[in-house]
């Protein structure tokens, strides 16, 4: 018996999701008295996730898999929890995690548990808590199945080292026809994404104009943030639909939210609900959004943002 | 081309979000239902294959008798015949056992879902029901052309997105992209009026084991007032991040 996690890698490094991912299996396993086993798919050093709570890691590596693809990555999953006899498989929230998770299930027969945002508060029944109806409530639920897999939030459970080492071996499993093949990939790969990060640095309409948005990246640029935007901003071409937060759109579960002129839609405050801190800048006190800020400036985006650029550029550079 | 367009039935986006039963029980008291925006898209996008390409389009539910407005709505926009699995949908896991009965059933080889319902969140039908009838499966899809048996399909990955090529049978889970907001129909008197001849069929459930259950709701914790700052005084914004949230 054991705690299998999928811990998630770009081009072979791990990601900090799968840090986090970790750290949550190691509370997992604590709880029902077994270990950890990790899967790595393409990554370097597996080293690193010793520190986290892995006790062993089960390193695949195969050229044909450099593209990520659900069916070959499910099945290495299941093919990794049979041979670890794994209880609970605990996988996180990236959109390709998201992808594979039910694929894995069906292989499992495992009842699956998404966007869960809490170590699991009993194990006999299991239940977990999740998030649900878009941020505006919680479900606890209770995964019945023999075997469970777990979806991890980002940034719900945090990062817990652990003083430890994990030790790696080859894993060789057989790769099923992949049926879905990758032809381009259009991805800037200097950018945080939206997925991966702490900050978010999102901005509206009262933006004018998608050739304002310079100033949004700068600022993101400063915080090491990644860029977002509302979903009217997206409809009217002013930037990718990949920046596209709210219901509709990405959701973000990000440490720090920063909305420029936004005004805060319920769609768009169920999307970004789930960030732990969120900071608005509008100049309509009355814009929804400060409702739902922990911290607001009234005030005109176009003198508020140069300034808390030069600001945090000072702040940083103390740093 | 034989469409099977995967209908959740799902409270509006401006919602409130209540329970009912001790926190047990979700409160429909006062809500409005709509197709799920995820998968009105996917339908609108069925739509589009079927006036260009041909293609035939069921909707399927898997409900209560409740739902059948929904389902009427999508008869309406203009899918072609609707079903409805008569059994409570409980968890993803059992509703996609139930539409892997009703593909089987209907030998449907294009099946359309939206990437998760607005509601549960458990964005797991489309996967499930792919690997349980051995499709294959494109998760986020913004974009997808058939020519024949073969099909490319655009998907949002994180900070991005990728082209696929891939064939059918194939199961989309589907969101905006697919068409565009403006491309949405809204259902005409004659589209109404025409659904109400068209066929819509109740199936009997299979027998399907549940993965998990909703033990109960809580409602996130009612949130502090507003720190307001002044834009004169933007280094206490910075304090305020750093010192006390700890965010920066």
């Amino acid at each position: 018996m054991s705690v299998l996690v999928y811990t998630e890698s770009e081009q072979n490094k791990f990601k900090k999701a799968a840090f986090e991912v970790a750290s949550y299996a190691k509370a997992v396993a604590e709880q029902l008295g077994t270990t950890v086993t990790a899967v790595t798919i393409n990554a370097d050093d597996t080293s690193e996730l010793g520190n986290y709570g892995v006790d062993k890691v089960l390193k695949v590596s195969n050229a044909d898999l450099n593209n990520f693809n659900a069916n070959a990555y499910a099945a290495i999953l299941k093919q990794a929890a049979e041979a670890e006899n794994a209880q609970v498989v605990i996988v996180g929230s990236s959109a390709d995690s998201k992808y594979l998770a039910p694929l894995l299930a069906i292989g499992l027969n495992a009842g699956y548990a998404s966007n869960v945002v809490e170590a699991p508060s009993s194990t006999s029944p299991f239940t977990v808590k999740r998030s649900a109806f878009t941020n505006k409530a919680f479900e606890i639920s209770e995964i019945k199945s023999e075997i469970k897999i777990i979806g991890v939030s980002n940034n719900a459970f945090g990062l817990v080292e652990n003083s430890g080492s994990a030790a790696a071996e080859d894993f060789s499993p057989s790769i099923p026809e992949l049926g879905v093949k990758v032809e381009s990939v259009d991805k800037a790969t200097d950018k945080v994404t939206i997925a991966d990060a702490e900050i978010v640095v999102s901005a509206g309409r009262g933006l004018k104009g998608p050739e304002n948005w310079g100033m949004i990246e700068e600022l993101a640029d400063v915080l090491g943030a990644a860029t977002a935007c509302s979903k009217p901003v997206s409809d009217l071409g002013w930037r990718p639909h990949s920046e596209h937060v709210g219901q509709t759109g990405k959701p973000v579960a990000s440490n720090l939210y920063i909305a420029i002129g936004i005004s805060g839609a319920i769609q768009h405050l169920a999307g970004i609900n789930a960030s732990k801190v969120k900071v608005v800048v509008n100049t309509d006190p009355e814009a929804p959004f400060f409702k739902a800020a922990d911290y607001g400036v009234v005030g005109d985006a176009f003198e508020v943002v140069p300034q808390l650029i030069e600001k945090l550029k000072t702040f940083k550079a103390q740093q | 081309m034989n469409i099977l367009v995967c209908i959740s039935h799902v409270p509006d986006t401006t919602s409130k979000i209540n329970f009912t039963d001790g926190d047990t029980k979700f409160d429909k008291n006062g809500v409005q239902f709509v197709i799920n925006p995820n998968d009105e898209f996917g339908l609108t996008r069925a739509m589009w294959f079927k006036e260009k390409q041909g293609a035939n389009v069921t909707v399927v539910n898997v409900g209560g008798a409740e739902t059948e407005p929904t389902l009427r709505k999508a008869l309406a926009i203009g899918a072609d015949a609707a079903i409805r699995v008569n059994t409570e949908a409980t968890d993803g896991f059992s509703v996609a056992k139930q539409l892997a009965k009703v593909v089987e059933d209907g030998g449907y080889n294009l099946i359309i879902a939206g990437r998760e319902s607005i509601d549960y969140n458990g964005g797991m039908v489309p996967g499930m029901l792919a690997g349980l009838i051995g499709a294959n499966f494109v998760n986020n899809c913004i974009g997808l052309e058939v020519d024949g048996t073969s099909a490319t399909a655009t998907r949002e990955i994180d900070g991005g997105k990728e082209t696929v090529s891939t064939a059918l049978p194939l199961v989309i889970g589907g969101q905006k992209g697919l068409v565009e907001e403006s491309d949405l129909k809204i259902p005409n008197m004659r589209g109404i009026m025409m659904a109400r001849k068209k066929p819509l069929t109740i199936a009997e459930p299979i027998d399907a084991a549940i993965g998990t259950t909703s033990v109960s709701f809580e409602k996130p914790a009612p949130k502090g007032a507003v720190k307001l700052v002044s834009p004169e005084n933007l280094d206490e914004l910075v304090d305020l991040l750093h010192n006390e949230a700890k965010v920066i």
